[in-house]
């Protein structure tokens, strides 16, 4: 049984549609990439796949997250959902953590609610879930969201999301924000991570370089549809669509600026 | 003798040191990329290079001349001033948030025109025309609005407004990073077919070593504020000397072959 099965799911918005008929799954640790440029739908797509559509947004169609439907379930039922089975890792760790508490506190809660640790035994938790996330320094713990860098803050989120053990995590544009080099350390991380504990990724972002280091599949969104899906030498080497091709073209122009553009260059001079 | 060029230039916000010792310069035609993580100093760099902010050590000389010296007289100075703000002009990041959204684009990009005393009435709108012809934008963009335009139509539209003044030198801070990978091509490409058809010099500030690559002949790599290695942009991404380029160049994320 799949872990996630995205299907015919529609997200309206009065008489627009943002994301419409798209249809995917992932099988338990599997690792899937949904790419698109601005506007295509895909945070969206990871909003309505976790039930966190703003309440302006209304979605139809199906999602299936570990078998229980998520497309008008309760908040009540979601939240059972939310941390055992899914965890949403989002681009901006600033407004994803709570400026008013401490680090520490704010990793104990899922610890707390989903496994029921206490007392000593949730402190160590805490300590043992800032190292997975290679933040040994026991001054973290303490610290406030805005004493600590982009990296860090990215770190702390990704150890928030996982306390819970869940089965499949979503990272939405998790780098896009951090320089490049915390960018490689922080992909470095989830992909150990994602590997040791078995985990299912969906993993969203506009960065095809990115996502194909990340994953096995890739889906395509434009303009709220899915336009082709594949795998990632698929997608890559024979994109079917034009759309696709001109995506992976403009990357492949930017990554060729790297190489042999400069060796022309030298050629040149 | 350099169109820009800071002699070891230090600045502070406060008591908090964000360049020391930056010495750089920016030939005539001439494209410079400026590297580097957060906080490394590049906007501060640019900063100094528009004049926004006199260095508080060291030297920004524009043509080979100090910009702004205390011992001249007050009316050089000025000549000075307006002869730099006809030569020098920035494109910022966000395009969504660098446009007045209040504001017809004919006006957003007559507004060097006007503020620089350059063209007024319908010499002004030949020149709104002609900006917006070279950036491949429609001429009924003029009457619109920002709003009615896409992220890279608006990049456009602040680097028609930057080149309307035909200034000798774009200071670029960051232009195509909010930009989708296929508009981000094509702005590098409008900016590249610029300098050569204008003959215009560029200094470009990005996180992002392929728009570096794509735009730059010559680099310079910050870090805390200092210049860590500098030289032709091949060298620099090729070859790097010092272990933080040599980091930077490694965390590219590449596509596989």
């Amino acid at each position: 049984m799949s872990i996630l099965d995205v299907s015919s799911l529609t997200v309206r918005s009065g008489s627009a549609a943002p994301v419409r008929d798209v249809s995917f799954s992932l099988a338990p640790g599997e690792r899937v990439g949904l790419i698109g440029e601005s506007g295509s739908g895909k945070s969206l797509t990871s909003l309505a796949v976790t039930g966190l559509l703003p309440d302006a947004l209304r979605s139809s169609g199906s999602v299936l997250l570990d078998g229980h439907q998520v497309v008008g379930a309760a908040d009540a039922e979601l939240r059972g959902l939310r941390g055992p089975v899914v965890q949403i890792v989002f681009q901006e760790p600033l407004t994803a953590l709570d400026p008013l508490m401490r680090v520490g506190r704010q990793i104990a809660e899922p610890l707390r609610r989903h496994l029921g640790l206490r007392g000593a035994e949730l402190k160590s938790a805490v300590a043992a879930a800032l190292d997975e996330v290679a933040l040994p320094d026991p001054r973290i713990a303490r610290a406030y969201p805005h004493e600590l860098s982009g990296g860090q803050r990215q770190r702390v989120a990704i150890a928030i999301a996982l306390a819970a053990r869940p089965q499949l995590l979503i990272a939405d544009e998790p780098t896009t924000a951090l320089d490049v080099t915390v960018q490689d350390a922080v992909l470095s991380l989830l992909e150990r991570l994602v590997a040791e504990r078995g985990m299912a990724l969906l993993f969203i972002s506009h960065d095809l370089a990115v996502v194909s280091r990340m994953v096995d599949r890739i889906v395509v969104l434009r303009d709220g549809l899915v336009v082709e899906a594949g795998t990632v030498s698929q997608v890559l080497q024979e994109p079917a669509e034009p759309y696709t091709r001109m995506l992976v073209d403009s990357a492949r122009a930017l990554d060729a600026f790297l190489d042999q553009k400069l060796d022309e260059r030298e050629a040149g001079a | 003798m350099s169109l820009l060029e800071l002699r070891g230039a230090g600045f502070a916000y406060g008591s908090r040191r964000v360049l020391d010792d930056v010495s750089l310069h920016l030939d005539e035609g001439d494209s410079l990329g400026l590297v580097g993580e957060s906080g490394a100093g590049k906007s501060t760099v640019l900063r100094l290079l528009l004049g926004l902010s006199a260095p508080r050590d060291g030297q920004m000389l524009f043509d080979g001349e100090p910009l702004n010296p205390g011992s001249s007289s007050l009316s050089a100075r000025r000549m000075q001033m307006r002869r730099f703000r006809a030569a020098v002009q920035p494109v910022f990041q966000d395009p969504y948030s660098s446009l007045d959204p209040r504001q017809r684009i004919d006006r957003i990009i007559g507004e060097p025109l006007r503020s620089l005393g350059l063209a007024s009435g319908a010499d002004a709108q030949h020149r709104i025309a002609e900006a917006l012809e070279s950036v491949g934008l429609p001429a009924d963009t003029a009457r619109r609005y920002p709003h009615e335009f896409s992220g890279g139509q608006r990049q456009r539209i602040a680097i028609a407004r930057a080149v309307v003044s035909r200034p000798r030198v774009l200071l670029a801070d960051e232009p195509v990073s909010a930009l989708d990978v296929t508009t981000r091509v094509q702005v590098l490409e409008l900016l590249d077919r610029l300098r050569r058809e204008n003959g215009l010099s560029l200094v470009m500030v990005s996180h992002d070593l392929s728009a570096i690559a794509s735009a730059c002949d010559r680099t310079v790599v910050l870090q805390h504020g200092r210049v860590v290695e500098q030289g032709a942009t091949s060298a620099v991404l090729h070859a790097p000397s010092d272990p933080y380029t040599r980091a930077l160049v490694a965390a590219v994320p590449r596509l596989p072959r």
